[in-house]
């Protein structure tokens, strides 16, 4: 290892840093939230989209030269992005982007639940961020919803023609918008008043508007800039993933 | 391309600085107090203590050493991707 990778190394790691290095806020739904037999209607909604992404894991490790290090690249990024909050001035408040659109682009939907899943172990065991209990809704909000709303844009925009930068924002404006609606469903079925729960949907997501509009376009550019970077300097990762969908 | 990626980071970096000098005047709250532990709340579901509650500066410790692993396991594939590549 020559002293220039040593240095890289040890600079990566600082964004970060900066970035993450305050308590988090967003849509992970926190420890007691939610009523019991809906948390646990979202672990069984969440489990199987958990065992295909296991499942996946093992095709992708066969068939991906470079498997195990993009993996493990797209997991420490949904675990960075997802615990980074980003003060959006328009609204005056914080919140973080998800990283689940960017992630299923490079890994699929299937592994993006996988690693969104430990992410948000990690997080709810050491970081306080989002709960045990609410596991199984923060799973299909980021996870499940983000991910493949986010994979479902991408490959649908690049079927229609659409060009590779803008399939890629839509990716991950799409897959932000997505998470938070979900957020904003679970919260208003479980804790809105017999008969109201379209109407606390509507007030839940209309109070998301103002941080999410400006975060989700900036997650799509972060998933231009992201895609951009590895299609400039490793084209072949792009191709060995089937050269992607645009 | 490169116009649009520097406006975006202007715009980064101007977001941070006005998160910094708006620290004394309790703005910058989390989508999750002014939204979803509002709603909660409202409901009357204020919700639990987390398994390690972090009170204070200890919060600032646990996302800082998050921040630091995440980077330095990023940091370790990214050189197992791209740079490794570039030896070859």
């Amino acid at each position: 290892m020559n002293r220039r990778t040593i240095l890289k190394a040890a600079v990566f790691p600082v964004p970060a840093i900066i970035l993450s290095a305050g308590p988090v806020h967003a849509m992970h739904i926190s420890e007691g939230i939610l009523p019991l037999p809906w948390a646990a209607l979202w672990f069984a909604v969440a489990l199987p989209f958990v065992a295909w992404g296991l499942r996946d894991l093992r095709r992708f490790d066969r068939e991906v030269p470079f498997a195990k290090p993009l993996i493990g690249l797209v997991g420490a990024a949904v675990f960075i992005i997802s615990c980074m909050p980003v003060p959006v001035p328009t609204a005056g408040t914080c919140s973080h982007p998800c990283g689940t659109g960017l992630a299923a682009v490079f890994i699929g939907p299937a592994l993006t639940v996988l690693v969104s899943s430990v992410a948000l172990v990690l997080q709810a065991l050491f970081l306080a961020h989002g709960g045990l209990s609410t596991l199984g809704a923060d799973i299909v909000s980021m996870g499940v919803a983000g991910a493949f709303s986010g994979y479902g844009i991408y490959r649908l925009a690049g079927r229609i023609g659409v060009p590779w930068y803008a399939a890629l924002f839509l990716a991950g404006l799409v897959s932000d918008w997505a998470t938070y609606a979900v957020t904003s469903f679970q919260l208003a079925s479980a804790l809105a008043a017999p008969g109201s729960t379209g109407q606390m949907f509507g007030a839940v997501a209309i109070a998301f508007m103002p941080t999410q509009i400006p975060l989700g376009v900036f997650e799509g550019f972060l998933c231009v800039g992201a895609y951009r970077f590895v299609k400039a300097r490793r084209p072949e990762v792009l191709m060995a993933l089937g050269g992607g969908a645009v | 391309m490169r116009k649009i990626m520097r406006v975006f980071a202007a715009v980064i970096v101007f977001s941070l600085l006005a998160a910094g000098a708006s620290a004394d005047e309790e703005k910058w709250a989390g989508v999750d107090e002014v939204v979803v532990k509002k709603i909660a709340r409202e409901a009357n579901r204020p919700g639990a203590e987390p398994l390690i509650p972090l009170e204070g500066d200890a919060a600032l410790f646990a996302f800082l050493i998050a921040g630091a692993t995440g980077g330095f396991v990023g940091g370790y594939y990214y050189r197992e991707l791209f740079s490794r590549k570039r030896k070859e």
